[in-house]
């Protein structure tokens, strides 16, 4: 069964102090070795800064492009996974062994629906 | 359902919802089952193995349906599969029934379904209550129940909640959940939140009824203990903790006569077990609480110091400003009325103690016994316009008229 694990991270306001436990890089790489190496990894992205997003939305026939989104929530789609794992309790794993689950993020689990 | 089937159906329905990973297929087919049990066991006798004969006939009705839907089917296929050659049970030596209801305690609380729905679900699966009944129970209308239980099974489905229980490694973080499933129909069942009555003592009794199969299925776990022993201690004043109208009454003023002495002896034996073989934990001590209370003639004869003592290993393994209410109360028994009020004055203002009747209660009960009688009057009050039940009300008024000279104009 395939879930995808959205990452979320918190904005930090400009000149305040940032989480208090972030993940490093490194921690990052381990994550994303072990995912491959137990062969449930089937895609999975970050996503770049927040401030290159464009939304895109057609209405009548009428294409409208706009800068943005901005950050308006206070945690930020980051990146994501898709894995292939058994049930549940093996993705809430997963998502509890992301670095993006600490430090005021989140992982939100999401089963891909199946047709 | 015939009560004789419902501990019956709960194993079933355990059985069958592991095999096919799917709640809604394994409810259908076990009540098909019962069905003809009822119509074929008065004809042609109870069969050898009641049990097994349920299962297979359960089988035979879920290949039927199967059959009749065939993209139900396909879908199921998957899961099917993969549950069978995840889990195959390993058939016991009798050909009885293995008991694999406590997976099926541990997939209705899960922690990714809402607090509200799990024990809905628990109520509805594995102490075998209907939809209304299960509607009853928490005061809401059958419509909104029937879509309650829908969404959380829908989502044990769709989101493949497992059936399974958790490795010994993940216990302590899944235990507690269960155990709390379990509690919290107990309290709504001891102390409903609202509605007519005081107490509704079948709800409370199908909590004590739970706790007695997940004891039987865990029985090295201190904790199942420990609950199973504070609902007994508490189960067995039930009698005696409402008056001739519905009205509440208090421990002090009990008549322990009317206490169940069976129900105490079993939940003493039962504390025991609890406390012994490891550090102790908030259901355990909880139960040992409740226990000085059982073993005690008369309030003034109760062990005041060794509860407070008890409240204070609680309040350190569960910091919670109720707790704090409570040890006051118990403080004012050891110390005097003055000693626990200060500690209760101390948690005004404490977010958590807002809408919490019982802590301006206790205040007022403390204040009228200093003879501060204008104070208690205003504590009342406030304790009145936050108490849910009727009966509560009807007592907190007649305590509020004890202490105020002219009856108030407010209530």
């Amino acid at each position: 069964m395939k879930y995808m694990l959205l990452i979320y991270s918190a904005t930090v306001e400009p000149g305040c102090e940032g989480p208090e436990d972030p993940a490093t890089f490194e921690e990052w790489m381990a994550y994303d070795k072990a995912v491959h190496e137990a062969g449930i990894h089937v895609s999975g992205h970050s996503l770049a800064d927040l401030t290159t997003a464009t939304t895109v939305q057609v209405a009548g026939g009428e294409r409208s492009v706009t800068d943005g989104p901005f950050a308006e929530t206070r945690e930020i789609l980051g990146g994501y996974y898709v894995i292939d794992v058994p049930d549940l309790d093996v993705a809430l794993d997963w998502a509890a062994r992301c670095p993006g689950s600490r430090g005021g993020g989140a992982v939100v689990v999401r089963p891909v629906a199946e047709f | 359902m015939v009560a004789v089937f419902r501990e019956e159906h709960g194993r079933l329905l355990a059985s069958l919802a592991g095999r096919f990973g799917d709640l809604d297929l394994a409810e259908e087919v076990a009540a098909d089952a019962i069905e003809a049990a009822l119509t074929r066991w008065p004809v042609d006798g109870v069969p050898d193995r009641p049990g097994a004969w349920l299962l297979t006939t359960a089988r035979r009705k879920a290949i039927d349906r199967l059959r009749r839907d065939q993209a139900y089917a396909a879908r199921l296929a998957a899961l099917h599969l993969e549950a069978e050659r995840a889990t195959a049970p390993a058939p016991s030596l009798d050909g009885e029934l293995p008991d694999e209801r406590l997976q099926l305690f541990f997939t209705c609380a899960h922690p990714a379904l809402a607090a509200e729905d799990r024990a809905a679900l628990t109520l509805r699966c594995l102490a075998g209550l209907t939809t209304p009944e299960v509607a009853r129970a928490f005061l809401v209308p059958p419509a909104t129940m029937a879509q309650r239980i829908v969404r959380a099974k829908r989502k044990i489905r769709q989101a493949r909640i497992p059936f399974r229980v958790p490795g010994l490694d993940e216990l302590p973080e899944r235990l507690p959940g269960v155990l709390q499933v379990i509690y919290s129909i107990f309290t709504e069942g001891y102390a409903a939140s609202a509605g007519p009555d005081l107490q509704r003592p079948a709800l409370a009794g199908e909590a004590v009824r739970l706790a007695r199969i997940l004891r039987r299925l865990m029985p090295a776990e201190r904790e199942v203990a420990g609950l199973l022993a504070l609902m007994l201690l508490v189960h067995a004043r039930r009698d005696a903790r409402t008056g001739p109208h519905g009205e509440p009454v208090l421990l002090g003023d009990q008549d322990r006569a009317r206490w169940d002495r069976s129900m105490i002896d079993e939940g003493r034996g039962l504390v025991v077990a609890a406390l012994t073989g490891g550090p102790p934990g908030p259901y355990g001590v909880q139960a040992a609480i409740a226990a000085l209370h059982g073993e005690a003639d008369d309030v003034a004869s109760t062990d005041w110091p060794q509860v407070v003592k008890l409240y204070d290993v609680l309040l350190g393994l569960t910091p919670s400003p109720v707790v704090a209410v409570n040890r006051a109360v118990a403080v004012a028994m050891r110390d005097g009325a003055e000693a626990g009020l200060a500690l209760l004055d101390g948690l005004a203002g404490e977010p958590r103690l807002r809408g919490h009747h019982p802590y301006p209660a206790a205040r007022a009960e403390l204040l009228a016994r200093l003879g501060r009688r204008g104070e208690a009057a205003a504590a009342f009050r406030e304790a009145l316009d936050l108490a849910g039940t009727e009966p509560e009300r009807a007592f907190l008024r007649h305590r509020l008229a004890d202490v105020a000279p002219d009856p108030p104009d407010r209530v």
